[in-house]
């Protein structure tokens, strides 16, 4: 069976965990360092960075992060967890920085901003529905990221190996393929291993 | 073939919110505190409930130039209250670009009639309620978050832990019943017919519900999320407390981990004094805030 954790500091945790067990994994609340032990992949859930970082902080999770990241486990972020796997981070200091990419928050505006919108996503599909907000934009990816999506110009999804991210929220939508296509990369992982 | 202001994006700006905290601030320097402490939004006010309620007369929106200052201060979403049917107050508020309005009861209302109709704004809005009727009343007028009413600026949590008490357990109740008891039900609590049929359908309410109202310590916040609540609206607490930033760190601590009561122990020494609290039954029946909107 496959371990897969959902960081869950704060954000949507639930509608991650609805997705993910739809794949038949099992899914792990983690709210602790410790409960990273003998998960597979992790998933970074929408919510406020800020606010994920402070507790990522607090409860030292920061380094047990990294490591995790290091051993090679698959990690996938939606808006908020983008951002905390980035890079760079126009105007701020980056968080974790374990994917090759620099994105810039809020970058289609306010809540008044936020849209839906139809989107191609390679390798998933070209029917993908994108809910985009408050929502940031992968502003450019290194030479090993790989961008899968745009909308209207701007990188809205890249992989970079074992790491996923995008800026719309596949979770809050009944189409789970984007989670499929995670626990996909996950399974490839083990094989590989 | 974009579109904004969709239920989806409305109800998903609220999602992203659960498990946090939004704190009442009145000027950039407070917004910069709570963001700091990790605060999930902040609510631009003139004056915070207690303050509300200490100065009496007739309580508006805030002036803009405050909602901007602290929009310009931080990251994090802003939202700002509008007085109960005030149309204008809140088209003001969508103009000015803040991402949440609170049609809020702390304010005088406008209208003792008739609500806003939410649905009409690329905005979305959270309103009080202290039952599943009213809860659903304000869902089926567009409302695309939740929050208990409380007793506002008390720094008492009783009110707010009967409200949420009263929501679990009417959506339990509605969750058991079969379809046919379903139309006799909407007329006993006067809620939308199609809004119950939805709980009914997925066991929950179809918006994030917080707990706000009289929330002061690290251990109230927990004690509402243990009773339901997605997340924590505090108001007067954190800047009635003696050192806010250190409370305001240990209310968002103690909202993540509700059920850590070691870590509660902790975080919850040396906070200094909460704000002082008002007994509900010295209250006068027109001091309640909770009263205003049906």
């Amino acid at each position: 069976m496959i371990n897969i954790g959902v960081l869950a500091l704060q954000g949507a945790v639930r509608e991650h965990a609805e997705a993910l067990q739809a794949a038949d994994v099992n899914v792990i609340a983690v709210k602790r360092p410790e409960q990273l032990d003998g998960l597979h992949g992790l998933v970074f859930p929408g919510g406020e960075s800020t606010t994920m970082r402070r507790l990522i902080d607090k409860y030292g999770f920061f380094e047990p992060l990294k490591k995790f990241s290091e051993q090679g486990n698959p990690m996938f972020g939606t808006c908020a967890g983008a951002i905390l796997m980035a890079k760079e981070i126009v105007g701020q200091e980056p968080h974790l920085g374990v994917m090759d990419m620099t994105v810039q928050r809020n970058a289609f505006g306010r809540q008044r901003e936020s849209f839906e919108a139809p989107l191609k996503v390679q390798g998933i599909g070209e029917d993908v529905h994108g809910v985009f907000i408050r929502a940031p934009i992968i502003v450019s990816t290194g030479p090993s990221a790989e961008v899968i999506s745009e909308y209207d110009g701007e990188i809205v999804a890249a992989r970079q190996g074992n790491f996923l991210a995008c800026s719309y929220h596949p979770e809050l939508t009944d189409d789970h393929r984007m989670h499929q296509y995670f626990v996909e990369m996950i399974r490839k992982n083990r094989l590989a291993a | 073939m974009k579109q904004t202001g969709t239920d989806r994006v409305k109800r998903g700006m609220a999602e992203m919110q659960k498990g946090g905290v939004i704190m009442d601030v009145v000027n950039a320097e407070q917004a910069k505190i709570a963001e700091e402490a990790g605060a999930v939004a902040v609510m631009a006010l003139e004056r915070v409930p207690a303050d509300i309620r200490a100065a009496g007369g007739v309580a508006r929106m805030a002036d803009p130039t405050i909602v901007e200052e602290v929009t310009n201060a931080v990251s994090i979403p802003v939202m700002a209250k509008a007085r109960i049917g005030h149309i204008v107050e809140a088209r003001v508020l969508e103009a000015l670009g803040v991402d949440y309005i609170d049609e809020s009861e702390v304010l005088t209302p406008a209208d003792e009639v008739y609500h806003l109709n939410k649905r009409d704004y690329t905005v979305p809005f959270v309103c009080g309620a202290r039952d599943l009727g009213e809860a659903s009343r304000r869902i089926g007028e567009g409302a695309s978050m939740i929050r208990t009413k409380g007793e506002p600026g008390t720094g008492n949590i009783v009110e707010a832990v009967r409200h949420m008490r009263m929501m679990q357990s009417q959506i339990k109740k509605v969750a058991g019943m079969s379809e046919d008891e379903l139309m006799t039900e909407a007329k006993n609590l006067g809620a939308p017919y199609d809004v119950l049929l939805e709980i009914k359908r997925s066991g929950k309410l179809p918006v994030v519900n917080f707990a706000a109202g009289g929330v002061a310590t690290p251990a109230d916040a927990a004690l509402m999320m243990q009773l339901g609540a997605d997340g924590v609206f505090v108001g007067s607490g954190i800047f009635k407390s003696d050192n806010p930033e250190k409370f305001a760190r240990a209310v968002v601590e103690a909202t993540t981990h509700y059920e850590d009561y070691q870590l509660i122990a902790d975080l919850s020494k040396g906070l200094g004094t909460a704000m002082k609290g008002i007994e509900i039954s010295t209250l006068e029946k027109a001091d309640r805030m909770q009263e205003r909107g049906w």
